[in-house]
């Protein structure tokens, strides 16, 4: 008898189990767009992935009511990233955006069998009916930056640590040297690789060598904060990427160029909610938004702070671009000639430094 | 180059060498005693994080050295039940302690991901640190930096100079004959093997506390590993392990340097450097066969067994 009753409570439970796990999922996706996030990295609180992650909180903030986010953090680039990204698509997520280069291959993979399901890729070239690609051009950020280091430089040696020798990096590079040399002819740019996206330890390494070489601005297309700790350690200046990273250098910090994803998010997301998305190839600047300064730092000069005003200006109204001719080569070759500006296909094919960049590029 | 560039390089060598010093010397007495923990990266990762989460929270250095040594013990602690009370494979635990502190860090980390500290300030003693080039070359590391030399002497000493050294080596090398003399070898080795992690939580506590002040997933990048190269070519001697950690230090500074100075040098090779360089000289210490066998304990990375002897 005791053991009959028992089993009926037990047969309750689970029955009482059963309804409500079977519920929750219907009412979740009945309403709502999944969206789903794919980070290579821990979000933190600096850096590419943290500003992935403001332009996702932003965008649900804007679309409330309307869609939920998901996302998944440090994702290895490669077999790793095709399983997350399936898996997205198999919960129901029907607007995927991944957000580094590595998941390229595996995102067009996994769209070929998720046919009805949106996926934006950043950084990448590859595209596809239901995959459009979405990047901003740094290297606008990266002139006006070059612009105040010129400025501040009291050595005319400005100090850049890299991560790897793509043309990504190497445009970034360039932009940065000819908006010193814009202000400042006599610069010159000592640039280290260490062929590493993400290493604090190099990172710092490479910025203390660079400060022992004279130089006193340095600069990082690397991902940590290390560089900017480093010059506020050492007493120098320094300039962020991605993000805000005046906190970790109250001094050192003039300031960064970052990355806004904010009104490209919750564009794409209306898009998709209301079935007008077209898979396309985005690259958005200061215009669009997606590239802002950060804050610039109290102790550069107000006809500085207006230089960059302008030339900020200029740039969002189209009437100035960083790599508008005369631009030379390193070698003293012509690049661009007067009058001329870069297509946006030799933006993404360059592979040589222009003049003022001193070393080589590793081949 | 200038002197100036050249004693700053110097004093980077000593901050980037350091924590493999403390990570080696700590394998290197772990190895002494006949066991092979191949969990130093894990150690020194969870030593780390611990460190860097006692730092963060109570700002005092001595807390976080003390967190993250003691957690590098518990991490050997683990190591130690299986391959001594439990008599596991030791290459194959040590390679899953490695695993398990990676992934234990990470874990432990997840709120101080990118969260910066204020560094450990370097020392500085009046007139002694202002003393041109000695006084900067001498006198001006951060007081972790001194630690590693006393621990250094320290265990020399006890290597050489004690009897519990000379009982040490002896379980090294022969565990039954230690084990027929009534020491207990079990009990030795597992006090080894615990100094080994809090000796690798050392190692990380100066990573993230005061090499980048900063915690970030897997931020011991294969130093670990390095660290246990080290011993073996150094063949198990605490002076070498010191010289090959700062050779290695310095080979990493110097690349940088190298890439600035402007010379022609892909980076990619320049960042193979540092390897290369440790294994070349490291190799030319130990070329000799005799000093190697002389050195290496007989017993290492075998599995003793009380009950059978």
């Amino acid at each position: 008898m005791k053991q009959n009753k028992l089993f009926k409570i037990v047969l309750f439970i689970s029955a009482m189990a059963f309804i409500i796990t079977g519920f929750i999922p219907l009412t979740f996706a009945s309403d709502k767009l999944k969206i789903g996030f794919v980070y290579v990295s821990p979000i933190g609180d600096a850096g590419w992935t943290y500003q992935h992650d403001l332009g996702r909180i932003a965008m649900e903030k804007n679309l409330a009511g309307q869609v939920s986010t998901k996302f998944i953090e440090s994702v290895p680039e490669g077999a790793e990233a095709e399983r997350v990204i399936r898996d997205l698509a198999k919960s129901g997520h029907k607007l995927i955006f991944t957000t580094s280069f590595g998941y390229m291959n595996p995102t067009l993979k996994v769209a070929k069998l998720f046919k009805k399901t949106v996926f934006e890729h950043s950084t990448g070239y590859k595209q596809s009916k239901n995959v459009g690609t979405y990047m901003c051009r740094f290297y606008e950020g990266r002139y006006l930056t070059g612009i105040v280091a010129g400025k501040m430089t009291k050595s005319n040696e400005l100090g850049y640590v890299a991560a790897f020798p793509i043309p990504e990096v190497i445009r970034g590079i360039n932009a940065y040297t000819l908006g010193a040399k814009s202000v400042n002819p006599d610069i010159k740019v000592k640039v280290i690789w260490i062929n590493s996206w993400f290493d604090p330890g190099k990172e710092r390494e490479a910025s203390e060598a660079l400060i022992d070489q004279g130089v006193d601005v340095v600069t990082h297309h690397t991902d940590s904060t290390a560089p900017t700790m480093t010059a506020e350690e050492k007493g120098v200046f320094s300039i962020g990427y991605h993000s805000d990273m005046s906190k970790y250098g109250a001094n050192a910090h003039l300031t960064a160029t970052t990355h806004v994803w904010d009104t490209y998010y919750t564009k794409v997301a209306k898009d998709v909610l209301d079935g007008s998305w077209k898979s396309s190839v985005v690259w958005g600047g200061i215009k669009d938004g997606m590239i802002k300064l950060a804050p610039l730092n109290k102790k550069i000069p107000a006809d500085v702070v207006a230089l960059v005003g302008k030339t900020t200006q200029s740039i969002a109204d189209g009437s100035f671009h960083p790599f508008s001719g005369p631009i030379k080569k390193q070698d003293g070759s012509m690049a661009v000639e007067a009058g001329k500006t870069l297509t946006d296909n030799d933006l993404l094919g360059m592979t040589y430094y222009v003049e003022g960049v001193l070393g080589s590029i590793p081949k | 180059m200038n002197p100036d560039t050249l004693i700053n390089i110097l004093i980077a060598t000593v901050a980037a060498g350091t924590p493999l010093v403390f990570a080696a010397l700590g394998e290197l007495i772990v190895e002494k005693s006949g066991v092979l923990n191949l969990g130093v990266e894990g150690m020194m990762l969870v030593g780390a994080i611990s460190g860097f989460i006692a730092m963060a929270k109570t700002g005092s250095l001595v807390i976080a050295v003390s967190c993250g040594m003691l957690a590098g013990a518990l991490m050997a602690l683990i190591f130690a039940v299986l391959t001594l009370s439990l008599m596991a494979n030791q290459v194959a635990s040590g390679l899953a302690l490695t695993i398990f502190g990676t992934g234990l860090s990470a874990f432990m980390g997840i709120e101080y991901t990118s969260v910066a500290l204020k560094g450990v300030p370097n020392i500085d003693i009046p007139i002694l640190s202002h003393i041109p080039i000695l006084g900067r070359l001498v006198f001006s590391y951060d007081i972790l930096v001194y630690l590693s030399l006393f621990l250094l002497a320290g265990i020399m000493w006890f290597l050489y100079k004690t009897r519990a050294g000379l009982i040490l080596k002896a379980i090294g090398e022969s565990p039954k004959s230690g084990h027929a003399l009534g020491f207990s070898v079990i009990g030795i080795r597992y006090l080894a093997v615990l100094f080994g992690g809090a000796m690798a939580g050392l190692g990380g506590v100066y990573l993230a506390v005061a090499y980048t002040p900063m915690w970030v997933e897997g931020m011991v990048a294969g130093r670990g590993w390095v660290a246990l190269a080290l011993v073996v070519f150094a063949t198990w001697r605490p002076a070498r392990v010191m010289i090959g950690a700062y050779l290695f230090g310095g080979v990493t500074i110097l690349q940088f340097h190298i890439q600035g100075f402007g010379l022609e040098i892909p980076s990619q090779i320049l960042s193979m450097l540092p390897y290369i360089a440790t294994i070349v000289v490291l190799v030319l210490i130990s070329r000799d066969k005799n000093l190697i066998r002389l050195n290496s304990p007989a017993s290492l990375g075998i599995t003793f067994h009380p009950e059978n002897n």
